[in-house]
């Protein structure tokens, strides 16, 4: 059973994404959103645990909310970028979702 | 009124959310501009994810809310000089000051030179600078 963990709070001032990926088993994906996108920025405090997760896991960013935030730069290697039908996509090919709020 | 003697207050705005995940952002915006109408001294600080709000090339087509990052450039046309970005913010989130819109003000006591508004403080020169304040208004 694989599941599909998304993160919709910025790693500073929240610990869904901390916990989410503490919690998230190998071969699971995690999507990041809102303002979640910013961890999947090279060079913050959070790279490296991000960068760990790549190692067994598929991390997505959802692209509008990057472009929103002018965070389109400077994306950790390995991340892929999807829209919203990709995210609609996503939400399909997993068994279930968890959302980390 | 016989006394029209203009009291003049230091005012600082304290941001320290990112923009359009939550509404700080745009709320504090919004009482910044009229607040700037009243001829005070107003300085705005950005920290912690707060620093998010001045990024470059922000597109919301695509997410459905209003782009409201083009109005910090506007910021110095109501004579907002002071506005300070905290260093180790920036650092801990991968960005410099590169990654931040250019702010500038126009100097009327220089020939209206075009000057810089973003100031780089560490934290403990900003809560110096807090001190300063007659009033702390937190976003």
């Amino acid at each position: 059973m694989s599941m599909l963990h998304t993160v919709n709070k910025s790693p500073f001032n929240n610990d869904a994404l901390s916990k989410c990926l503490q919690c998230a088993q190998p071969g699971s994906s995690i999507l990041f959103i809102e303002d979640g996108v910013y961890a999947s920025r090279e060079g913050t405090t959070f790279t490296d645990s991000v960068k760990e997760a790549l190692k067994d896991k598929q991390v997505y960013v959802l692209q509008p909310d990057l472009d929103a935030r002018g965070m389109n730069s400077s994306l950790i290697d390995g991340i892929k970028t999807v829209d919203y039908s990709g995210f609609v996509d996503l939400t399909t090919e997993h068994d279930s979702v968890q959302s980390w709020l | 009124m016989s006394d029209a003697e203009q009291i003049t207050k230091k005012f600082m705005y304290i941001n320290r959310k990112a923009p359009y995940g939550t509404i700080y952002a745009w709320e504090s915006l919004e009482v910044v501009l009229i607040a700037a109408a009243f001829d005070q001294d107003i300085s705005l600080a950005f920290i912690d994810d707060g620093v998010y709000q001045l990024t470059k090339g922000q597109k919301t087509e695509a997410i459905g809310l209003k782009n409201f990052s083009a109005t910090y450039r506007a910021l110095g046309d109501y004579d907002i000089q002071k506005i300070y970005v905290e260093k180790e913010s920036l650092e801990t989130r991968g960005l410099t000051l590169d990654d931040l819109q250019h702010l500038v003000y126009e100097d009327e006591d220089d020939d209206y030179a075009e000057k810089d508004s973003i100031k780089l403080v560490s934290a403990d020169e900003l809560g110096k600078i807090m001190e300063e304040q007659n009033v702390v208004l937190s976003f």
